[in-house]
């Protein structure tokens, strides 16, 4: 079994939440708030030297663009590999993908790909160093990290908050990567979704964790409301009527009122406005997808210098 | 040629016979069993603290050939088979083309009998193609070998085709077997549904995708009189339904693998597709559903759904990777460590589990220690401490998630139709049994062939 988060001679690398221990992921989140405070002219040169491969079999706009601004702003090389421009499309394995790559040397892979394990398998085989930016349905860990990091900022803490996270549950890797990290810091966590896309088992993932089908119930007394994209593209059937899921689970201001007074509302993105969530409570003081998407950033040169500082011991830095 | 296994453990369910015995074989055929046999012309095995068993026939294996042979070959296979302690396997239809005419049916026998170790007998396919529309040639293959007919691993979905084929091949005198998965339930799954496939966000495969096949082909079953044949059972609900079908007289019978009664999903370590079958590894509670099922006899045999498939096949994401492990060589090395050593089945049972009771639910004359007989014989160890090294298989394919596993106890020779083909210390004897006779492969280290 591949150690998820593997030191000593092994590269350490960043493939889930689950497998991390609580210090670890309160270091990750004050190394966060640190970049944060660091003005975004300002470039470092704690990565100098160090080449970082971003390869993406997914689309993705915001993750990618986000590990890109985050190695640049720490000084590193970045080269950018879409799966469509690769030779996967000529028919290599992953496998022997990610040896050419790995043979030119890169300091980390930076990865998101859509089969779940994608990267566990992978870093059975190579010794580079990886960090998963989304892995099918599975995780999704630098997310809920800058989701920790976003509710952090508000609340001052995340022990003992009541976390609604609605929609798409088990198709999510956000959502399992969010229920990790809640769950180690003794969150109330609260889901609701249709019911055939969550299951009793997701209540067993973490302590703490319950089930609704009803989101008025889900969101009364809530501290924060997690939505989720509804993830069409990866259910192999449709598993909920689409047209009715606004009116079951979309996000709407009367929700907002029933929970906490200063509640606040997360949401990955792309938001599909209408779909999910009503433009009045996207664009609302309440709302916090724009500092998700800032804390991303912050939060991606955390794990960055996180993942290389490792290395230090065995490779020569190039400062 | 003579030889003469002496001082064994004699074992044969069939007969009800479980004493030290003296087996003499003369060229293909066992002579006599006695308590004591002096034959100074003879070979000697020396099965001194060991069990003989009447010759083990797995009725449910994939051996790739015609078509698939960089993952297996006849050839390839039936070595892996002799070295587990097989004589003989029954080859499930689909390769390519799949078996489902006279013409592959008979390839098959014939290159079975040019380059095989243990005897092999073609299972033919239902439908076509395997496709699910018409029915296969099942007369015709029944000419030409085939014991039975199956679909395995693509299921026929559409139940007005399973009764007809059913009612067809009842008339032929051979069983239907079945590999119950309703696709529709299973589409998109990769491990059973629970909390490891929720956990490594993989798709499910739920119990009842099994379920509900079995309770439409017990219901067929009454229907046409028909033998069915449950392969791989997994589920416990599905072992209940073939106890109570049983126990209306339904002609329903069942098999459950190695793999499924020695490990649950929870044991799957993180994205190894070496713990990625069909149906897949289930749960605790349909564990002890299979042991307490083979107990009782609602499970009436262990076969191991041995499916080779190539390094770079398996090397891949997970849910990409085809399902299937090999299991040849390690069943009876798996089946005495959970339930010989573990006290839920004798050891008459056990080898009944792997001979008599498979046999009868094809209906082969095999399975059987009898003088006058054919000399196919399995001696194995109960206590032997061997270390399975999956490097080193004689399968052409090393899928198995038992490499490094240590056992208690194994196949200790292989004799087929009279010949020693395998042997622990010795590993395969090169000829196939129909070819001529072969330099006596030695038997080290726990007994040894006395040349006299």
């Amino acid at each position: 079994m591949p150690t998820l988060l593997s030191r000593g001679p092994s590269p350490r690398s960043l493939l889930g939440i689950e497998h991390l221990q609580r210090p670890e992921i309160e270091r990750l989140l004050e190394r966060g708030t640190h970049y944060k405070s660091v003005p975004p002219f300002m470039k470092l040169d704690t990565l100098r030297g160090r080449s970082i491969v971003n390869l993406f079999f997914e689309p993705s706009t915001r993750t990618r663009t986000s590990f890109e601004i985050a190695a640049k702003r720490l000084g590193a090389d970045t080269i950018d590999i879409q799966a469509l421009g690769s030779s996967l499309s000529k028919g290599e394995s992953l496998v022997d993908t990610l040896n050419t790559l790995a043979a030119m040397n890169p300091d980390i892979i930076v990865m998101r790909h859509s089969a779940s394990g994608a990267p566990h398998f992978l870093s059975r085989y190579l010794s580079t160093p990886m960090i998963n930016a989304g892995d099918g349905r599975h995780e999704h860990p630098t997310q809920a990290l800058l989701d920790a990091l976003t509710i952090l900022e508000v609340k001052g803490t995340l022990e003992g908050l009541r976390v609604a996270i609605i929609g798409d549950i088990s198709h999510s890797r956000v959502a399992r990567s969010n229920i990790h990290l809640l769950g180690s810091f003794g969150a109330d966590i609260v889901l609701c979704g249709p019911a055939t896309t969550v299951s009793e088992n997701m209540t067993r993932l973490a302590p703490g964790v319950s089930l609704t089908y009803d989101m008025r119930e889900a969101v009364r007394d809530a501290d924060v409301v997690m939505m989720l994209r509804v993830q069409l593209e990866r259910q192999n059937v449709e598993v909920f009527p689409k047209n009715e899921y606004f009116r079951y689970f979309g996000l709407t201001l009367e929700h907002v009122q029933l929970a906490k007074q200063e509640a606040i509302v997360l949401h990955p993105g792309p938001i599909n406005r209408g779909r999910e969530i009503t433009s009045e409570v996207a664009d609302s003081q309440r709302s916090m997808i724009l500092s998700q998407v800032e804390n991303g950033v912050a939060i991606r040169m955390a794990v960055l210098e996180w993942v290389c500082s490792e290395q230090d011991g065995r490779k020569r830095c190039a400062s | 040629m003579r030889l003469l296994i002496r001082n064994g453990r004699a074992v044969d369910p069939a007969s009800g016979l479980d004493a030290k015995r003296d087996v003499l074989i003369d060229r293909d055929r066992i002579v006599a069993i006695e308590p004591r046999i002096e034959c100074p012309d003879a070979e000697v095995l020396d099965a001194s603290g060991l069990v003989v068993a009447p010759g083990f026939v797995d009725i449910h294996v994939h051996l790739r050939e015609p078509g698939i042979e960089h993952a297996e070959t006849i050839e390839s296979g039936t070595r892996a088979a002799a070295a587990g302690g097989f004589t003989a396997v029954c080859c499930m239809p689909n390769t390519l083309p799949v078996n489902d005419s006279a013409q592959v049916t008979s390839f098959i026998v014939e290159r079975a009998r040019r380059t095989a170790t243990v005897h092999v007998h073609p299972i033919g396919a239902i439908s076509k193609g395997s496709k699910g529309e018409r029915l296969a040639d099942i007369g015709a293959m029944r000419s030409e070998g085939a014991v039975a007919i199956s679909d395995d691993g693509i299921p026929v979905m559409d139940s007005g085709l399973m009764r007809r084929a059913m009612k067809y091949a009842a008339s032929f005198g051979i069983t239907v077997i079945d590999h119950c998965e309703d696709l529709s339930l299973s589409a998109g799954g990769d491990i059973h549904e629970g909390l490891q496939s929720m956990r490594l966000g993989l798709g499910g495969i739920p119990g009842c995708s099994e379920d509900v096949m079995v309770a439409r082909d017990i219901i067929l079953a009454a229907d046409t009189g028909s033998r069915v044949h449950i392969a791989h059972i997994s589920t416990a609900n599905s072992i209940a339904m073939v106890r109570h079908a049983k126990r209306m007289g339904i002609p329903v019978t069942s098999e459950v693998t190695p793999h499924h009664f020695a490990l649950a999903d929870e044991k799957i370590p993180g994205y190894d597709s070496n713990f990625k079958m069909k149906p897949p590894l289930r749960t605790q509670r349909d564990i002890d559903a299979a042991i307490e099922g083979l107990a009782d006899g609602t499970i009436d045999c262990i076969a191991t759904d041995h499916a080779p498939h190539t390094g770079h096949i398996k090397m891949q994401e997970f849910e990409r990777c085809p399902f299937g492990i090999t299991g040849l060589e390690t069943a009876l090395a798996l089946s005495l460590k959970t339930l010989y050593h573990a006290g839920t089945a004798d050891l008459k049972h056990l080898v009944g589990l792997f001979t008599s009771a498979a046999c009868e639910c094809l209906g082969l004359d095999r399975g059987r220690l009898r003088a006058g007989g054919p000399a196919d014989i399995t001696v194995f160890s109960t206590e032997r401490e061997w270390v399975y090294d999956v490097h080193s298989t004689l399968s052409k394919s090393k899928n198995s998630p038992f490499g490094g596993e240590s056992f208690r106890g194994g196949p200790a020779a292989t004799i087929v139709s009279g010949k020693v083909v395998w042997t622990a210390g010795g590993g395969i004897a090169t000829r196939p049994p129909s070819a001529p006779a072969n330099k006596m492969p030695s038997f080290q280290p726990t007994t040894r062939i006395q040349p006299r």
